[in-house]
């Protein structure tokens, strides 16, 4: 297709290169732009103002804004499948070669779309609708209406592929931050800067700094142009280096303590981006921040006041004096204040017609009026838009006088471009963020900041400061500079606040918040119907939501909800501000924690071993465990019986690496463990080992494991794999602020251990010929005991534990010989094979042993789970101690662990499933309790299970019945113990 | 993020800490906490106070020590740190 030519770009003005050319697509027609353009100025530079749909209503709509609270035009950037982004704003996306954008929201096509009906209905999409409609037949909801209605509204649609990009985090500190680089900014960060030793950073969002100024072309600073002086203030700041400038950055969040969030776009621009990220994060932390954020352009509410073409006037003179690019030959202003005036001479010079409609009476203009008249501008004073035509386009809006001037019938003016001027509305976004509080100036009819509350300051226009000599001055003195003032040209001002919406009556729509949709008429249905409260207005009515977070839209919704309740607009507040100030990628966000930098892996010291013997791994928090090995052609059942029949007929090697290890020493060591412990610890002889509980004050179980002393002021204790972080969180809490009198300390060591698990009658028989320097045989080593020395040559702790009810050993020695011992223990005998997690939780089953955390469930108390027998005689004091003797803990009727057998015995229970004792009870039963632990469990040749049963330890015998995702189980309560009851096989 | 002075390290992110609740609760001694109400004040009741709140602070990514803060609730200000055992420091305006 052939390229439409530029007709609305100049030949003079404006910072784009015209020497170097440029061409991309937009829904696949090329557009010619230059370097320095944006999409909307290119777009613009064509004619071409219909860039979307609108929400709710499909109205064709254009761009409105030069920056980015643009409401309007957003489109998808597509650079590739994994480099989409939907909902970029067209005045913010850079041109380049070969980029590619597509307008949203709307079917077929952007020039024809069926849902503009939508327009038509609209009496039944007014405020609230979602909420009064589609309520009935409430299934019809999620299959039906919600679908439809998420495809029929809203912004673009989510990619559908991983990002493909990289993003970068930096982290940075420094004494000042300035944000904005307008006039204000510059100032404030000229004068921060002059002390070398003061680190300062100066961030724009914009492609290049100076703000206004950069479309400010005619105004003059200290006798010099503005871009002249731009260009002489830049040279001095890069010229120094304690400063850091940042372009294309937005300080999106204002967070606590000064810590301020910037998203730096830092290749998007480039044809080529080769090594660079797509995008930065920076984790900014400031002494003090100068915010110098400048102030939107308000639009003006009236009748139409959303089709395309209709700009703010700021919004066209950026465009001109930036970009080169006349918005349109037929200009017609629309204003309530004298700032456009100065758009109004450079239209006229750059050869357009122009009309100003001012609502202001000629006695409330000031000398504007006469400048403007002399350059040929036609005038209407007291004069406002209630009505507009076009499609694609503005072609004509409707006039009528207004504000006490003489009634005359409204008559219609051709034009091809609006531009409309309703104050303007300071930024105080970030200001609002760092939880400032705002106060409302009547006489700019805006809010402004208050009183700060974190180290920051406003400068210039963010503060209600518009003329430019202030500005400048309000910047330096916020960057500490002093003797020193500014001569900068004067601007027309004056404004007529409040109330350019009482014409908003007629036919159409009037729109206030152009990005959802929301009209002047819905703001007074939301009142109405009873909503005061701003933020129930904004919620209601959704005004100042979704992206642009209502940067141009807040201060008319205010306006028009104070109109409504007739108070004045102070004390109707206004919305909370919340980050980002503009949405953020998740990518940045995100930066380089993905994939396996998302979270850290952890690997056994044997995972290679393991791996080559088939393990099949499952993930324990962290950790990457041996699930079981699968030899060929078997099933998982099949592999796990295997290994569990392996363990108790002959020997299984399993590895424990992953069990927490803490050591304690110290000359106080037994005295704190004895506190910190459920078991009297004090007794534990060196060389002994003991099965331990911790619990927490209320006495509920905490965490458990083995208690190995090893010497006098010397012990081992291992936890949980999962409760190794806490446990010794738990232990450090207590050692530095209960018992700071204590001399003991907490040293963890899991990951300096590698820690192999020889279980099965064989255990001795295979472990004796490795070690040294230690006797194992069963007269020397008892069942609960620990010895040092070595295993082939290796300095090994040797507990002989066990945790499947087998005569079992745990083979310790430093992490970096685990895979060596690994193959010798594997290596020195027939029949010795790996077993994985489980088997290992099938046999501990078997023997009834708890797994804190799947038995337990932090309300379970040592009795409960059938360790009451383990209560110390005479303790003087330990944690639980008093929580065990609460009323709560001693009550009849607590749940209790037994066992349960299926009279299915192939019918394996479902873990979590709930037991009652009648299945044909009327619904809702009362619960007995749930299964904890099921298995298959091959030794016993039937579906064993672990349940915590309501008063259980008294029902043994009962039959009882258990939930089935179809029906029941009938099971029988039995003792929790399914293998060698009377618990002889661990002592041989 | 908060910037929060570790008496040890120095000033700090947050994400270096872990906050362990309201400070200078005093763990009864078995003796003392014979009524259930005394333990339940201990085991379970908090001031959950709104503005100045001595807390502690654990540098879990950092020292591993823990220590006793001042900080504002509604604010997030940090008026003070302190080392375990020290007494809060007096604070102008603060009612104790």
């Amino acid at each position: 297709m052939k390229p439409t030519s530029q007709s609305h770009r100049l030949d003079q003005m404006g910072r784009i290169d015209r020497n170097r050319p440029l061409t991309f697509t937009f829904n696949g027609k090329p557009i010619q732009g230059y370097a320095g353009d944006t999409v909307a100025s290119a777009l613009l530079a064509h004619g071409i103002h219909l860039v979307g749909r609108s929400f709710k209503y499909h109205r064709p709509r254009g761009i409105i804004s030069h920056g980015s609270e643009e409401p309007n035009a957003l489109l998808r950037v597509d650079r590739g499948a994994g480099r989409e982004e939907p909902n970029n704003r067209a005045t913010v996306i850079e041109a380049r070669d070969g980029l590619q954008v597509f307008s949203q929201n709307h079917w077929p096509s952007l020039t024809l779309d069926a849902l503009e009906i939508n327009d038509l209905l609209s009496p039944i999409f007014s405020a609230g609708f979602y909420y009064k409609t589609f309520m009935w037949p409430a299934k019809f909801w999620k299959k039906l209406y919600e679908p439809l209605i998420r495809r029929a509204s809203g912004l673009g649609e989510a990619p559908g592929t991983a990002d493909l990009d990289r993003y970068q985090h930096r982290f940075a500190h420094c004494e000042v931050l300035v944000v904005g680089a307008g006039p204000s900014g510059l100032a404030a960060a000229l004068a921060a800067s002059q002390n070398p030793q003061t680190r300062v950073f100066l961030v724009d969002e914009s492609t290049e700094m100076g703000g206004s100024l950069l479309h400010d072309a005619e105004a003059e600073i200290d006798g010099q142009g503005a871009l002249d002086w731009l260009e002489a203030s830049l040279a001095t700041l890069a010229s120094r280096k304690n400063l850091t400038l940042l372009t294309r950055t937005t300080a999106f969040g204002y967070y606590n303590h000064n810590m301020i969030g910037l998203a730096e776009r830092v290749s998007d621009h480039l044809a080529m981006p080769q090594h660079l990220p797509r995008e930065r994060l920076w984790q900014l932390r400031a002494g003090r921040v100068i915010l110098a954020c400048g102030a939107h352009e308000r639009p003006l509410v009236f009748p139409g006041n959303d089709r395309p073409g209709i700009l703010l006037a700021e919004s066209i003179r950026a465009y001109l004096n930036r970009y080169g690019v006349l918005a349109g030959q037929r200009l017609v202003i629309a204003t309530c204040g004298g700032a456009p005036y100065q758009l109004a001479l450079e239209a006229r010079r750059a050869g357009a017609s122009v009309t100003l409609c001012d609502r202001r009476r000629p006695d409330e203009c000031g000398p504007e009026l006469g400048l403007a008249e002399a350059a040929g501008c036609e005038i209407l004073t007291a004069t406002a838009i209630v009505g507009t035509r076009g499609h694609d386009r503005v072609r004509a809006v409707q006039i009528a006088p207004i504000h006490g001037a003489p009634p005359s019938l409204p008559r219609w003016l051709e034009c091809d471009a609006v531009g409309m001027h309703g104050g303007f509305t300071p930024n105080v976004q970030l200001y609002s963020q760092s939880r400032g509080k705002l106060r409302f100036a009547t006489e700019i009819d805006a809010f402004v900041p208050g009183d700060a509350v974190q180290a920051n300051q406003s400068a210039g226009a963010c503060r209600g400061i518009y003329d430019l000599d202030a500005c400048l001055l309000d910047g330096w003195q916020a960057g500490g500079g002093t003797h020193r003032t500014f001569v900068a040209s004067p601007r027309p001002g004056g404004f007529l606040p409040g109330g350019p919406w009482e014409d908003a009556t007629g036919g159409e729509k009037a729109f206030v918040d152009f990005q959802n949709d929301v009209t002047s008429k819905d703001i007074g249905f939301a009142v109405d119907e009873g909503f005061r409260a701003i933020e129930h207005v904004k919620r209601y009515t959704t005004t100042g939501m979704a992206t642009d977070q209502g940067k141009t839209s807040n201060m008319n919704a205010l306006g028009l909800v104070a109109r409504k309740l007739r108070q004045p607009v102070a004390r109707t507040g206004t919305t909370t501000f919340r980050l980002p100030y503009t949405p953020v990628s998740f990518g940045a966000f995100a930066g380089p924690h993905h994939e396996a930098m998302f979270d850290p892996v952890r690997r056994t010291p044997m995972h290679g071993e393991a791996e080559a013997a088939g393990a099949v791994f499952e993930d324990v928090g962290t950790w990457k465990r041996a699930l079981f090995f699968r030899r060929e052609g078997e099933t998982m059942a099949q592999a796990v019986a295997r290994e569990a029949r392996n363990v108790r007929e002959n020997v299984g090697v399993f590895d424990a690496s992953t069990l927490g290890k803490i050591e304690i020493n110290g000359p106080d060591a037994g005295a704190f463990l004895n506190r910190i412990y459920f078991n009297d610890v004090l007794k534990l002889a060196v060389g002994r080992a003991r099965y331990g509980l911790m619990l927490r004050e209320d006495g509920h179980i905490f965490d458990d494991g083995i208690i190995a002393r090893l010497d006098t002021n010397h012990y081992h204790i291992t936890t949980t794999t999962g409760g190794a972080g806490r446990a010794q969180a738990h232990l450090e809490n207590y050692l530095q602020t209960e018992w700071p009198e204590l001399q003991a300390y907490a040293t963890p060591v899991t990951e300096q251990w590698a820690v192999i698990s020889v279980q099965g009658p064989r255990a001795r028989e295979v472990l004796a010929p490795l070690m040294t320097g230690m006797d194992i045989s069963r007269a020397a080593m008892p069942h609960m005991s620990v010895r040092t020395g070595a295993c082939c040559g290796v300095p090994c702790r040797l507990f002989r534990v066990s945790f499947t009810g087998e005569l079992g050993f745990e083979v310790n020695v430093p992490a970096d010989y685990g895979p060596m011992i690994w193959r010798a223990i594997l290596d020195s005998g027939r029949g010795i094979a790996p077993y994985g997690t489980q088997a290992m939780h099938v046999m501990r089953a078997e023997k009834g042993y708890i797994i804190v955390g799947q038995e337990t469930d932090g309300t379970a108390s040592p009795a409960d789970v059938g360790l009451g027998a383990m209560t110390p005689r005479s303790k003087p004091d330990y944690v639980g101690q008093r929580g065990l003797l609460r009323a709560e803990m001693t009550r009849p009727g607590r749940k209790q662990l037994v066992g349960l057998l299926s009279l299915d015995p192939a019918q394996v229970l479902d873990e979590g499933a709930q037991i009652v004792r009648h299945s044909r009870a009327d619904v809702p039963m009362a619960s007995l309790g749930h299964v904890t632990s099921a298995y298959a469990s091959p030794n016993c040749r039937c579906a064993i299970a672990l349940a915590m049963v309501e008063n259980g330890a008294a029902r043994h015998g009962e039959t009882v019945y258990v939930t089935r995702p179809n029906g029941w189980s009938k099971v029988h309560i039995c003792p929790p113990v399914f293998v060698d009851a009377q618990g002889s096989r661990v002592h041989g | 993020m908060l910037l929060i002075d570790c008496p040890y390290c120095g000033a700090r992110p947050e994400i270096e800490f872990r906050c362990g609740g309201e400070a200078h609760i005093t763990r009864p001694a078995p003796e003392a906490a014979r009524d259930d109400e005394s333990f339940a004040q201990f085991l379970y009741f908090r001031r959950n106070t709104k503005g100045m709140l001595a807390e502690n602070w654990w540098h879990v990514h950092g020292c591993q020590r823990w220590f006793h803060a001042l900080r504002d609730t509604q604010t997030d200000a940090f008026a003070a740190t302190y080392k375990i055992g020290a007494t809060p420091p007096d604070l102008p305006g603060s009612a104790s």
